[in-house]
C-alpha cells in the first residue's frame, strides 16, 4: 500500500520520524513516489505535512530513518538535492521589495540557468503566471493567486525534476487554484515529479495518488479511485424513508452494517458488501415493519473518505493513549 | 564559490538596499550627519577662556598686565568687576571660568620690592578647563614678567632680550598648531565607519528570516559562502564610498593636513571594513532580528570605538586592566593607523603591527560568520 511497487521512483521515503523535542511531528513514514507523478499531500493543519517536506528538501535533519530524494540521501548531502530540486514553501518567500523580472533574474543567477536559456525560461515563467505586463511590477503590489504562480514559476525556472510544493493554493481563490492544478499537471506531463501539499480535501481529486496524514503518520495512501473502494472499509448505500430515528436504529443493528448516519434528509449506509445488502435489507426492514422509499448504491467521496479516516484513526489514538 | 551566484546575491542586496529607506539612510546620510556633528561638537582646543577682572589698584600696570591677558588668543575679559561679591557671582553663574584679582598695592611693591603677585581664582568643577587655565594663566604671567625685568635692565643700559637663563625652545611635530581638530577627525572617520559597516550588515540576514525569504534561500544551492561574500560586497562598496566623503570633509571641509599616502589609506581601510562589516554579518546570523542585531552591533562597535580606541581618550592614561582590553578593540588599531597616515604621512611599513592586528581580526571574524551560518531552519 506505501507503493513500494512504484517504477523509477524519485522520491523515496522509508521509516521516516522527525521529533521536536518531546513532540513527534512526523511519525514512520514510509511511501514512494514515481517519476512524472503527482503525490498529494492531505491532512488537516498540524498534520506534519510541512515537516515531511522540509526534510525532504533538507531544510530540516532527519530524526531517524532515511529520504532519497532524486537518488540521493538528503540527511548525508542535503546540498547535493539542491539542484534537481523546486520548493515553493507554505508562506510566500519571493522578495516583496523587488519586481517581477528581477525575482526570476535572482533565481535564475542562484541556480546558474545559463545566460542564453534565461531569457526564454523567464519568459515561459511569466506567461505561465499569467504575469505578462507586470514585469516590472513590485511583488508587494500583486494579487495573492499571482503571487503564488510567481513563485511556482521561480521553482521551475531551472527546470528541477523534482517540485515540492507546500500548500500553493493556500488562501487562493477557486478560480485561480483552479488554473494552478492546471499548471501543475502541465509539468507532470513533461516528466516532473510533484509533491504537493494541501489541506482542501476536494483537491486530492487532481492527484495522481495521495496521502492522507493524521497526527504525524500516514495513515492511507492511493490513487482516489483506490481510497475511494478501499479505504472506507465498505461501500456506500443511500437510504430514504419516513420514519428516520427508528430506521436509523434498526440499520446500525443490521448484519452486514458498518456505520449509518444520517446524511440531510437521507442515512448514509456503510456495508460490507453493496451488493448482497442492497438484496438483504429492504427485507430485514420489512421485518421490522419498516418501509425505505428508495435505497441506491452512491460513490463515496474522497472527503467522506477522508473525514471517516481521520475520525477513525484520532479515535484509535485516543483509545491508545 | 561561483561568481554567477555571488552577483546574483550583491544585485538583489543592492536592489533592497536601494528601495530600503532605513538602509539609505545609513549608508549615506548617517555618516555626513556624524561627520558635521562631531568634526563640530568634539573640540578639545581652550580658546578665549572668559575672565572676570577685579582690579584694585587702577594703575598703568595692572591694565597692562590684563592687556597681556587680552592680547592672548587663550582668555577674553568678560567682565571687569568692583567687588569681590560681583567676581564670586559671575563665576557662580559660569559667566566667568578666571577670575584674576590684583592686590591695590600691585604696582606698588612690583617698583619697590621688584617682586608682587596677582590672584587667579579657578573653577574647579571642569578640572581640566581649570588645569588648563592655571598653565595658561601662569605662561601670560611670566611672560609679563619677562617684559618688566627686560625693560628694568634696559633703563640701567644693559640691552638685553631675556632674562631667563634657560629657556625650552619647543616645536611641535604632526600637528603644528597643536589644533586637537586635526587629532579628532582621523579617529572619527574609524568611529563613523564601524559605526556604519556594523549597523549595515547587521540587518542582512535577519532581514531574510524576519521576512520569510530565508527559507526559500536555502532551498536553493547557494552556499554559506557566496551567501556571506555576496552580501558584504555591495557594503563594502557602500563602505568605501562612504570612506571616500569622509576623507573628503576632513581635509577640505575641517582642513585636517593628509600627509600620508592615499594608496595606504585604501588598504588599511578595507580591512578595517572587512572586520565591522563580518561583525554585523556575524550578529545578523546569530540573532536573526534586524532591531536586536542593530542594537547589539551599536553595542558592540560605537562604544569601543569612543571609549577605548584611543580616538579622543589617550590609551597609556588609562588603568592597565583597561588597557589590556583596549587590545581587543578592533577599531583602537586603525584610529592609530589612520592618525599615522593622515598626520605623520606613515605608509605600509611603517604601520604592520597595527594592520597585522587588523588582519588576523578580519580572518577571524570572517571565518566565525562563515561557521555560524547553517543551511537549516532550526
Amino acid at each position: 500500500m506505501n507503493g513500494s511497487g512504484v517504477r523509477d521512483a524519485q522520491i523515496i521515503v522509508d521509516d521516516l520520524v522527525k521529533r521536536f523535542g518531546g513532540f513527534v511531528a512526523v511519525d514512520h513514514v514510509s511511501f514512494r513516489v514515481g517519476r512524472g507523478e503527482i503525490m498529494g499531500f492531505l491532512g488537516p493543519n498540524g498534520a506534519g505535512k510541512s515537516t515531511t517536506i522540509r526534510v525532504l528538501c533538507g531544510l530540516l535533519r532527519p530524526t531517524s530513518g532515511q529520504v532519497l530524494v532524486a537518488g540521493i540521501d538528503v540527511a548525508r548531502n542535503p546540498e547535493g538535492v539542491r539542484e534537481h530540486i523546486g520548493y515553493m514553501s507554505q508562506k510566500f518567500s519571493l522578495y516583496r521589495d523587488l519586481t517581477v523580472e528581477e525575482n526570476l533574474r535572482f533565481f535564475g543567477g542562484i541556480y546558474r540557468v545559463p545566460r542564453a536559456d534565461l531569457c526564454e525560461r523567464m519568459r515561459f515563467a511569466i506567461d505561465m503566471a499569467g504575469l505578462g505586463g507586470r514585469e516590472h511590477a513590485l511583488v508587494s503590489t500583486l494579487a495573492g493567486g499571482w503571487q503564488q504562480r510567481l513563485a511556482l514559476g521561480c521553482a521551475v525556472l531551472h527546470r528541477p525534476p523534482i517540485l515540492f510544493l507546500d500548500e500553493p493554493t493556500s488562501g487562493v481563490e477557486p478560480t485561480s487554484r483552479r488554473r494552478f492544478w492546471d499548471l501543475i499537471h502541465t509539468l507532470a506531463a513533461d516528466g516532473v515529479t510533484v509533491l504537493v501539499s494541501t489541506h482542501y480535501m476536494d483537491e486530492a481529486e487532481y492527484c495522481d495518488r495521495a496521502a492522507l496524514i493524521n497526527q504525524g503518520r500516514l495513515i492511507a495512501i492511493g490513487s482516489p479511485a483506490e481510497l475511494k473502494d478501499t479505504a472506507l472499509g465498505g461501500e456506500l448505500l443511500r437510504l430514504t424513508c419516513e420514519r428516520l430515528g427508528p430506521t436509523l436504529a434498526a440499520l446500525q443493528q443490521a448484519p452486514g452494517v458498518i456505520e449509518a448516519s444520517v446524511f440531510g434528509d437521507a442515512i448514509h449506509v456503510l456495508v460490507a458488501s453493496a451488493a448482497r445488502s442492497l438484496d438483504e435489507l429492504p427485507a430485514y426492514l420489512a421485518q421490522k415493519e419498516l418501509a425505505p422509499s428508495n435505497i441506491e448504491r452512491i460513490p463515496a467521496s474522497l472527503e467522506d473518505v477522508f473525514v471517516r479516516l481521520i475520525a477513525t484513526d484520532s479515535l484509535k489514538q485516543g483509545r491508545a493513549a | 564559490m561561483r561568481v554567477r551566484r555571488l552577483k546574483a546575491i550583491a544585485m538583489k542586496e543592492v536592489l533592497q538596499i536601494w528601495r530600503d529607506p532605513r538602509s539609505l539612510m545609513i549608508a549615506l546620510l548617517l555618516p555626513f550627519t556624524l561627520m558635521f556633528l562631531f568634526g563640530y561638537g568634539v573640540n578639545l582646543d581652550l580658546k578665549h577662556i572668559p575672565i572676570c577682572t577685579f582690579d584694585r589698584e587702577g594703575s598703568q600696570q595692572s591694565q597692562d598686565l590684563f592687556k597681556h591677558f587680552e592680547a592672548s588668543l587663550y582668555f577674553s575679559i568678560a567682565r571687569n568687576v568692583k567687588t569681590y561679591a560681583e567676581m564670586v557671582a559671575a563665576i557662580d553663574r559660569g559667566d566667568c571660568r578666571v577670575g584674576i584679582v590684583v592686590p591695590p598695592d600691585f604696582s606698588q611693591r612690583l617698583n619697590d620690592a621688584g617682586t608682587a603677585s596677582v590672584q587667579a581664582i579657578l573653577d574647579g568643577t571642569d578640572d581640566n578647563t581649570a588645569n588648563i587655565s592655571w598653565g595658561y594663566a601662569t605662561a601670560v604671567v611670566a611672560a609679563y614678567s619677562n617684559d618688566i625685568a627686560v625693560s628694568a635692565i634696559d633703563r640701567q643700559g644693559r640691552p638685553l632680550q631675556q632674562v631667563q637663563p634657560l629657556v625650552v625652545q619647543s616645536r611641535v611635530w604632526f600637528n603644528e598648531d597643536l589644533d586637537s581638530r586635526n587629532f579628532i577627525v582621523p579617529g572619527m572617520i574609524a568611529v563613523i565607519m564601524s559605526l556604519v559597516g556594523a549597523q549595515l550588515t547587521s540587518l542582512t540576514i535577519s532581514r531574510e528570516w524576519e521576512r520569510g525569504t530565508m527559507e526559500l534561500l536555502i532551498s536553493t544551492p547557494v552556499t554559506s559562502g557566496e551567501l556571506m561574500f555576496g552580501k558584504l560586497l555591495p557594503y563594502l562598496l557602500i563602505g568605501w564610498v562612504d570612506a571616500a566623503f569622509c576623507l573628503l570633509i576632513a581635509a577640505f571641509w575641517f582642513d585636517v593636513p593628509f600627509r600620508g599616502a592615499l594608496s595606504a589609506l585604501f588598504l588599511t581601510t578595507t580591512i578595517y571594513l572587512a572586520v565591522v562589516l563580518s561583525i554585523g554579518y556575524l550578529l545578523s546570523v546569530l540573532i536573526r532580528s534586524q532591531v536586536g542585531a542593530s542594537q547589539i552591533a551599536m553595542v558592540a562597535t560605537l562604544m569601543p570605538a569612543m571609549l577605548l580606541s584611543g580616538y579622543v581618550f589617550p590609551i597609556d592614561q588609562m588603568p592597565w586592566f583597561v588597557q589590556d582590553i583596549t587590545y581587543l578593540v578592533f577599531s583602537r588599531y586603525y584610529v592609530t593607523i589612520i592618525k599615522a597616515i593622515f598626520l605623520k604621512g606613515s605608509g605600509v611599513t611603517d604601520l604592520l603591527a597595527p594592520i597585522l592586528f587588523l588582519v588576523v581580526y578580519a580572518l577571524s571574524v570572517v571565518a566565525l560568520a562563515g561557521r555560524a551560518f547553517h543551511k537549516r531552519l532550526v
